[in-house]
């Protein structure tokens, strides 16, 4: 059950983290942070459907995490889900085609070890 | 870093942490919820520390699109997870938890692999308009 709901919370997040950095790249740079601006741009976000799909996929993974920390300790939660990290990266350079240089290869690759480690 | 990216990138770490803390602590307060019934998560939403939580988490979600909006997820994703590092120190200074040699390795294997990504453009394909 832990596991399945790992695997959940990782995919989940990844769909999430991935429709949100296509949306977001689309719209553009945001540097108005009035009021006035933030609510405009509030209104036009929950009208994109991939932002929209992007928060049931936290939803998702979000419930999941919820019925994980109901079951497991944070300790093992948060690092349980380090893998999504070289998956995400693989994701926004063949789908996302950021260009993802042999530093940021090896600083998701640390970040990704040192959350397994976090557990022990 | 520039200093908006800084910024923000703050706030990501910052509502994340706090966020994961206070939905652990409300969810030891809920018991056990490895059940498909509505009415559990209902009662889970409803425990103030979990809505603290959820609170904290929509303000992640803000500053993660803002962020988003001119930073690249490849470099996001590895600088803001930061707040794991924090977590941990955050648990020995303040609840006196125990960091064993292997979590100390975690903890510099992450700010190690921060400092490698932070060092490069928050975006590179607007700056240098290739793919690598």
């Amino acid at each position: 059950m832990k596991w399945a709901l790992v695997f959940l919370i990782a995919a989940a997040t990844t769909v999430s983290d991935v429709l949100q950095a296509a949306a977001m790249k689309r719209h553009g740079e945001i540097d108005d942070f009035r009021p006035g601006a933030i609510g405009r741009l509030a209104a036009l976000l929950v009208r994109n459907k991939m932002i929209v799909a992007s928060v049931v996929a936290m939803a998702v993974s979000f419930f999941a995490f919820i019925a994980l920390l109901s079951l497991a300790d944070l300790s093992f939660a948060v690092p349980a889900t380090a893998g999504s990290y070289i998956f995400e990266t693989v994701l926004a350079k063949y789908l996302l085609k950021e260009p993802v240089t042999w530093g940021r290869w090896a600083g998701a690759s640390l970040v990704a070890c040192g959350v397994a480690l976090l557990a022990r | 870093m520039h200093l908006k990216t800084f910024f923000f990138t703050v706030i990501v770490i910052l509502t994340s942490v706090s966020g994961n803390f206070s939905l652990s602590w409300g969810m030891h307060q809920v018991g056990s919820l490895a059940s498909v019934a509505p009415t559990a998560y209902v009662r889970a939403v409803l425990n103030p520390w979990v809505m603290l939580g959820i609170s904290l988490l929509v303000l992640w979600l803000f500053s993660h699109m803002t962020l988003l909006s001119w930073a690249d997820l490849s470099y996001v994703l590895p600088v803001t997870s930061v707040g794991y590092a924090l977590s941990a120190l955050a648990g020995k200074l303040f609840l006196h938890e125990a960091i064993s040699p292997a979590r100390w390795t975690g903890i510099l294997l992450i700010v190690s692999g921060v400092a490698l990504v932070a060092r490069s453009a928050p975006r590179k394909a607007v700056e240098q308009g290739a793919a690598s």
